[in-house]
């Protein structure tokens, strides 16, 4: 067991009195409740922690929060092992293991550090220039780039944990739990506004948690404590710790990823692991901080060099000694806090190293009284060591800032090395809601522009840097937010007395690139391995648009989206381009904020639930019965069903021998039915529909096409008239839900003035279709009272009565060409209708058939299969359904059938085919082509739309889209497929004559 | 004009790399050209370059509203495949696949193609059938496809899931192994790169404000930077097309749609094929760099925001976890949207106009991309001789006036 | 994710609608005397308008009816809803 020899004897917001065990590449930690696993860490004295994207150079921590660029791990095992997951965003708990990526054989070494070495030949964009030779080669190149490339190990096994959804309305979404934040939300509160306010971490606090100032002369943290205490109690707040707001998107609506269980080894069973929130927020109030940026020297990269505000927060909040002897080099005021923090918990501070040359009076009295050394003007020239900061020189900066006067200047020994560049307000949301962002020279950042949505910005993210600022700045918009979602409270907020705080501001320097050492690496990306030479060498090859600069040397592209490098970047190319920084912009965030997990945005509609399943009344007993199914749009539909020992061909001979011979019974239930009632009904069918409908009469069916207004075939079915203004349409399975959508899209917008209504029936009715010479017996038995005779009860007609004492609407319609019946009942009976028939069945052998006989029955006859025979770009002609088309009225896509490409002869036309040998099946999809010679490539005259053996024939056969077909009835022709090209002839897409029996 | 390569990398390596010249000038405009390219994309500086190196045009300008590559060819998923199922679309996008194959060479600029495969996956009788028939054409056309059963898809892509019990099991799917992806952003780079070497005006932040039509005629172009003369015009606007046509007083059958796109962190790889779906709409690849590279659907209405939304990028990652399990635990890193033109038959209109002079190069939906360099050389072949290549005939706007349109539905519903 | 305001069930979330494209294209009543070119621009041609567009939309999910909006392309913002044949409200570019 290692030893926390970096803890510090007291304070901290950790509990010595717990011990959490914890590994990290297999060695044996302990930390305390409070720790993250990067507090812990280092709290353990592990300075290396991962090793870089590119040059595999060593890593240890930088930040303490979610703009860690370096400390990525491994987090968990097995099926919960999760990838590139920030050490200073984990909680640490009990149990905990994590390992460090990207490197082999281990972290101390890697032997794709040998990058490093090699770098000269890989500046930025070097894959651009080379691996082109030999020509095929790149595929080679790229399994090595490939697998030195990627972070960390996804892991092998499923997702055991859950994820959940949730959504929300209010009508202030505060964005932060800082001081600004909580002082936002309170106020927002106080009006009776439904408020949520939302942070990333456990505790509420935001820089407090990190810093020792006070409000009203307590300590900040007490404040914090009071006010969380408030906003619990109120009824119309709802607190949201541990959720990180990640995406900003249209008509204010975010999405919020809630890590319920992520502080604990896993999920207890009741608990979802992480929920994803989606808010619409009548008003935003973004109280996001500001993020620390480091100062790009050569060497920053080495372990032991960290962001002064994030040191601070080690010792403050976790106990932690990131080191033993610390330089601060700032650029600003606010890493003197950090200095002072530092001798106040007994770490020895060498020296204050500050850019500027004028230091901030205030606090350059404290820091003396500490005995730290402050040298002004001066730069940290150089960082030396490898895998840890043994020392750095300072230098003495020129009067331009370009370089130094007097070499590298004076060795300083220390093995931390505290940075602050200034800071950044954090306005990734704010850019995702559509503002634009304007640079402040003064503070050396980007500010807000113009909302474009409703949100406004308060405390550090909007540029406000003190504490009194924050709060006061924080409550008002907090304030106004909650009247512009129309709350009013009177009276004035709070006004706080501050302690503590921190002397006014001297205006930071900004020396985007410190001069010194030019042999090391000086980086701005971490993450990304890019540095500042990438980037001059970006902007002097052309690439000057900052976008281009990202592209080309991924800067700001890593997992942290360039929290820390992004505004560092710009400075440096600005400089190298000799241009101000607006003029080169900005590149845009985009969501989300923060990494969001795939399960949470895939949330439960996964597995089983991905998608509805619809079964009818009598799928148990298809199952029962051993029914193969096909999925048919979202239903299970029987396929065939095969006795034992049959293979599938053999149990659709079966099926479709016993439909022309005997009795054959299908589920019919899930073709698409839609009522159709109104005065204009059959105007309406006729206007939508090929065919003329106004001459049918009451208890007649018709068979209609339906074409879009680009002339071509979409749906058909066959439709009932069930009174003078009412009919009964059916549609394909997997078009019902279109054709509903297209009859309401014309009767609602192009039509009004038909009195017309449509209602899916689908689900009302179960259908049961029973086909062959013996339906007619058969039904007679369940019907006795009814004269079942084709005088009585004709083709194409429809009639109401009881089937084996269910009421039922009986039609004479078939999609067989044998003498058929389908038997609707309310989908309740339809189990009990389907029982009655296969008991009276039993003496003619009645047979269920699925889908599959039911194709080749169809095709024997010569019915077209919509989605089989027509794919969008076949007419009615194309099917030889032309004499069908109504010349007397217009309907829908009447006139596209007349363009001079509908009027073509050598379009795709239906067809049979006759293969030569009479036991092969053609595939389907197969080509047509007009000789023996398959050799590509050609072009093809069609291809097989429908292919089946036909048990009735003796033989296989096929319907075919063929050019010019109609008039090469009986010519030979080749289908290709598959390399080879058969014979086969050219007949009318009809194979049998069941003569008058279907009639 | 430095040549690119491992040598000279080693040479410049010496110098720190101070040396490398502009890839490409940034000059100031003319006051005329014997052609304008509206649209710094990568089909824009394909036909610049192509029209400069293949049919001896070299006074030519491009002219990019923003950062050339900025719109969908920095965007996009960068599949590159060729199984489409009209021998027409076969022809064009093959005529593009040929050209990718040497493309890195040609422009001595690595843009990566890695003819990795692309699978098309079917869940059902139905789906299996369609993608049978597109082999069989692609077979007849010339197009590499195969049909590969789930005992090959395990060892083509071991994290698919195969479960024969899941809610649309995987029944097998076609394999085109010419197929692959691409670096996109190098496309634009490396044929900025190449037209500039030919003479090629590349000419940024110049925005389009108008056109100069006389008597019919195209005689220049009203910009941000000023007029500028030509009396050749090819517009290559993909989600911006009808804008533009709007202002030369042309309708075009077009509507622009946020095509939604996102990728993970990078992982170890995981994915060493690209796998499609059209069933579960989701389809994906791995980068170079690592990250999982995810295509979604369209929004589903007009837009020229190029933001991404919420509802699409949901559906798709439902998908991959389900098709993909291991990557529940994985994060989305961006979103970002593209915004796209639309055909009503989903295939590209390559095609002059009414107006002498002026051709339009859009409508290439969900499926740009790929089509890059046999965009750029079909439609600088038709600016060159005022006549359509044999391969893009079939692609006029007169299509929509005659009904003799290149269904691609299925294609571009498989997507991209 | 944009939030309309159904005519008949009030504010609802994008999910619940479909787009159905650009509005006010009068189906022609006189069809076969059109050219196949004016028919090609009523099947076909659309402005595909960049900034306020009107377009027809319907609450899916929802009612089920149609209505018609006009938004912005490039914001989003929704400037006014009005019902299936109304006329073209008046709105600032």
């Amino acid at each position: 067991m290692r030893a926390q020899i970096n803890r510090l004897a007291q304070g901290g917001r950790i509990d010595r009195s717990e011990h959490l065990n914890f590994r990290f590449d297999g060695e044996a930690m302990r930390g305390h409740p409070g720790d993250t696993l990067a507090s812990a860490l280092l709290a353990n004295g592990v300075q290396l922690i991962g090793r870089s994207f590119k040059y595999h150079r060593p890593r240890g921590l930088m930040a303490a929060g979610g703009e860690e660029p370096n400390g990525l791990v491994r987090l968990r095992t097995g099926g919960r092992a999760e990838p590139n997951v920030r050490a200073t965003e984990v909680a640490l708990y009990d149990g905990l293991v994590a390992e460090s990526q990207n490197r082999w054989p281990s972290l101390r070494f890697d032997l794709g550090a040998v990058n490093d070495r090699l770098s000269p030949l890989f500046p930025a964009g070097f894959y651009y220039k080379t691996f082109m030779w030999p020509g095929n080669m790149w595929p080679a190149y790229e399994a090595v780039i490939r697998r030195m490339a990627g972070l960390g190990r996804a892991a092998t096994a499923a997702d055991p944990d859950r994820y959940e959804k949730q959504y929300a309305h209010c009508d202030v979404l505060v964005v932060g739990g800082g001081p600004a934040g909580l002082a936002a939300a309170r106020m927002a509160g106080r009006t009776g506004a439904r408020v949520i306010l939302a942070d990333e971490g456990a505790e509420f606090g935001g820089a407090l948690l990190g810093n020792d100032q006070e409000i009203d002369g307590a300590p900040g943290m007490d404040w914090v404590g009071a006010m969380a205490a408030e906003l619990a109690n109120s009824d119309n707040v709802r607190l949201l710790p541990r959720t990180t707001v990640a995406g900003y998107y249209d008509h204010n609506a975010l999405t919020m990823l809630e890590r319920v269980a992520d502080h604990g080894p896993a999920p207890e069973p009741h608990q979802p692991r992480q929920r994803l929130w989606q808010v619409r927020a009548k008003q935003v109030v973004l109280a996001t901080g500001a993020l620390e940026r480091p100062l790009v020297l050569a060497n920053n990269d080495r372990p032991g060099v960290m962001l002064a505000g994030a040191v601070r927060g080690y010792v403050n909040r976790h106990a932690v000694r990131p080191g033993r002897r610390a330089v601060v080099f700032t650029n600003n005021d606010s890493a003197y806090g950090t200095a002072l923090d530092l001798a106040k918990a007994g770490i020895d501070v060498a020296a204050l190293v500050d850019l500027r040359a004028e230091t901030p009076l205030g606090w350059v009295a404290a820091l003396d009284d500490a005995g730290i050394e402050i040298m002004a003007g001066r730069v940290v020239s150089a960082v030396e060591g490898r895998r840890a900061v043994e020392a750095v020189r300072v230098g003495k900066l020129n009067d331009t800032g370009t370089g130094l006067v007097g070499g590298l200047g004076r060795r300083l020994d220390c093995d931390l090395l505290c940075l602050s560049g200034g800071w950044t307000p954090s306005l990734h949301l704010l850019s995702q809601s559509g503002a634009k962002l304007l640079w402040d020279e003064g503070l050396g950042c980007f500010l807000p522009g113009r909302a474009q949505q409703a949100v406004r910005v308060a405390g550090a993210a909007n540029g406000a840097f003190s504490l009194g600022d924050c709060l006061a700045l924080g409550a008002e918009a907090g304030n106004r937010a909650a009247n512009d979602a129309g709350h009013r409270r009177r009276g004035r907020g709070p006004r706080h007395a501050m302690a503590g705080e921190e002397p006014a501001l001297t205006p930071p320097l900004p020396i985007w690139k410190i001069p010194g050492d030019d042999a090391g690496k000086a980086f701005v990306d971490f993450q990304s391995d890019v540095t500042a030479a990438d980037l001059e060498l970006a902007a002097r090859e052309g690439y000057r648009s900052i976008e281009h600069v990202k592209r080309y040397t991924t800067t700001g592209m890593g997992t942290d989206q360039g929290r820390t490098s992004n505004i560092n970047a710009l400075g440096i190319v600005a400089r190298a381009l000799d241009v101000p920084i607006p003029q080169v912009g900005h590149t845009m965030f985009r969501p989300p904020f923060s990494p969001v997990t795939f399960g949470a945005l895939a949330g439960r509609r996964i597995g089983p639930l991905l998608d509805p399943v619809r079964r009818t009344p009598m799928h148990g007993w298809h199952q029962d019965n051993g029914a193969a199914f096909e999925l048919v749009g979202q239903w299970h539909r029987p396929y065939y069903f095969p006795r034992a020992g049959e293979d599938k061909d053999q149990a659709v001979d079966r099926e479709v021998l016993a439909a022309r011979t005997s009795v054959a019974i299908m589920d019919a239930t899930t073709l698409g039915k839609i009522d159709i009632q109104g005065a204009d009904a059959a105007e309406f069918l006729n206007r939508i529909y090929i065919n003329g409908w106004k001459g049918l009469a009451v208890s007649g069916c018709r068979y209609g096409l339906m074409l879009g207004e680009d002339g071509m075939v979409f749906d058909d079915g066959v439709t009932a008239r069930l009174g003078p203004e009412h009919f009964h349409m059916t549609t394909t399975t997997g078009g019902a839900a279109h054709v509903l959508d297209w009859l309401e899209s014309w009767c609602q917008t192009e039509w009004p003035e038909l009195q017309v209504y449509c209602t899916s029936s689908t689900e009302q009715w179960a259908v049961a279709a029973i086909c062959g010479p013996m339906a007619r017996p058969l039904l007679a038995e369940l019907a006795p009272d009814w004269d079942l005779s084709a005088e009585a009860f004709p083709h194409m007609t429809w009639q109401d009565g009881a089937v084996a004492g269910l009421a039922a609407r009986v039609f004479r319609i078939g999609f067989t060409g044998e003498l058929s019946f389908e038997i609707n009942v309310p989908a309740g009976h339809g189990m009990a209708l389907w029982n009655a028939l296969m008991t009276a069945g039993q003496k003619y052998a009645i047979t269920p058939f699925g889908t599959e006989a039911m194709h080749v029955l169809r095709a024997e006859v010569g019915f077209i299969m919509v989605g089989q025979e027509t794919d969008g770009t076949v007419s009615p002609q194309d099917l030889g359904l032309g004499r069908m088309v109504s010349g007397k009225k217009d309907f829908l896509g009447k006139r596209s059938l007349s363009r001079a490409h509908s009027l073509r002869t050598d379009r795709p036309q239906l067809v049979g085919l006759l293969p030569q040998d009479t036991n092969l099946r053609l595939p389907e999809g197969a080509q047509l082509i007009g000789g023996a010679d398959p050799s590509p490539p050609q072009l093809a005259m069609g291809h097989v739309t429908s292919s089946y053996r036909s048990p009735n024939l003796g033989r296989t056969f096929a319907l075919a889209l063929l050019h010019g077909g109609h008039e090469r009835h009986g010519e030979t022709i080749y289908v290709a497929f598959d390399g080879q090209a058969v014979r086969a002839e050219v007949t009318a897409p009809r194979f049998l004559d069941p003569g008058a029996r279907a009639k | 004009m430095a040549n690119y390569s491992i040598f000279t990398l080693a040479r410049n390596a010496l110098r720190r790399h101070r040396d490398w010249p502009q890839a490409w000038r940034s000059p100031k405009p003319r006051p005329s050209y014997d052609a304008i390219i509206v649209g710094g994309g990568g089909h824009g500086l394909a036909t610049a370059y192509y029209l400069a190196k293949r049919y001896g045009m070299h006074d030519i300008a491009v002219l990019e509203k923003g950062w050339i590559g900025g719109g969908n060819t920095g965007r996009n998923t960068t599949i590159v495949r060729s199984n489409y199922l009209n021998p027409e679309s076969a022809a064009i996008y093959d005529h593009a696949l040929k050209l990718w194959e040497g493309l890195s060479q040609e422009l001595n600029f690595n843009v990566m193609f890695s003819p990795r495969g692309v699978i098309n996956l079917a869940h059902d009788p139905g789906e299996e059938r369609e993608l049978m028939r597109r082999i069989y054409a692609n077979q007849l056309a010339g197009v590499d496809a195969e049909w590969v059963t789930p005992t090959q898809l395990a060892e083509l892509c071991p994290i698919l899931n195969l479960d024969p019990n899941i809610r649309y099991p995987v029944v097998g799917g076609t394999l085109q192994r010419r197929a692959g992806v691409a670096r996109h952003d190098a496309v634009a780079w490396g044929y900025a790169r190449g037209a500039d070497k030919q003479g090629v005006d590349i000419i940024q932040n110049c925005e389009v404000t108008g056109f100069d039509i006389q008597a019919g005629r195209i005689e220049g172009m009203r910009t941000s930077l000023g007029d500028i003369r030509a009396p050749l015009v090819g517009v290559v606007a993909a989600g911006h097309s009808s804008v533009l046509a709007a202002m030369a007083g042309i309708r075009l059958p077009l509507e622009s749609h946020p095509l939604q796109a996102l990728v993970s962190e990078p992982i170890k790889p995981v994915m060493p094929t690209v796998i499609m779906s059209n069933k579960v709409h989701a389809y994906m690849s791995q980068s170079d760099k690592g990250e999982l590279v995810i295509g979604a659907g369209i929004d589903g209405y007009t837009s020229y925001a190029q933001r991404g939304s919420l509802p699409v990028i949901e559906e798709t990652i439902r998908a991959v976890v389900e098709l993909f399990p291991i990557t529940s635990r994985l994060k989305m890193m961006r979103q970002w949207a593209g915004i796209v033109d639309i055909c009503p038959d989903a295939s590209p209109i390559i095609s002059d106009t009414p107006i002498g002079g002026l051709y339009f190069n859009c409508g290439w939906g969900t499926g740009g991309f790929k089509a890059t360099p046999g965009s750029g050389h079909l439609f600088a072949h038709t600016l060159a001789k005022r006549e359509p290549h044999p391969i893009n005939a079939p692609f006029a706007l007169e299509r929509f006036y005659s009904g003799a349109l290149v269904a691609e539905h299925g294609a571009a519903a498989v997507a991209h | 994710m944009l939030l309309l305001d159904c005519p008949w069930c009030g504010p609802r979330s994008e999910e619940e609608f479909a787009c159905g494209g650009e509005g006010h294209i009068a189906r022609p009543l006189n069809s076969e005397n059109m050219d196949d070119a004016a028919w090609g621009d009523y099947v076909f041609m659309r402005s595909n308008h960049k900034g306020v567009y009107f377009e027809r939309w319907r609450h899916g999910l929802g009612c089920g009816r149609w209505f018609n909006i006009a938004r912005s392309t490039i914001s989003h913002e929704i400037l006014a809803i009005y019902h299936v044949g109304d006329a073209k409200p008046e709105l600032p570019e």
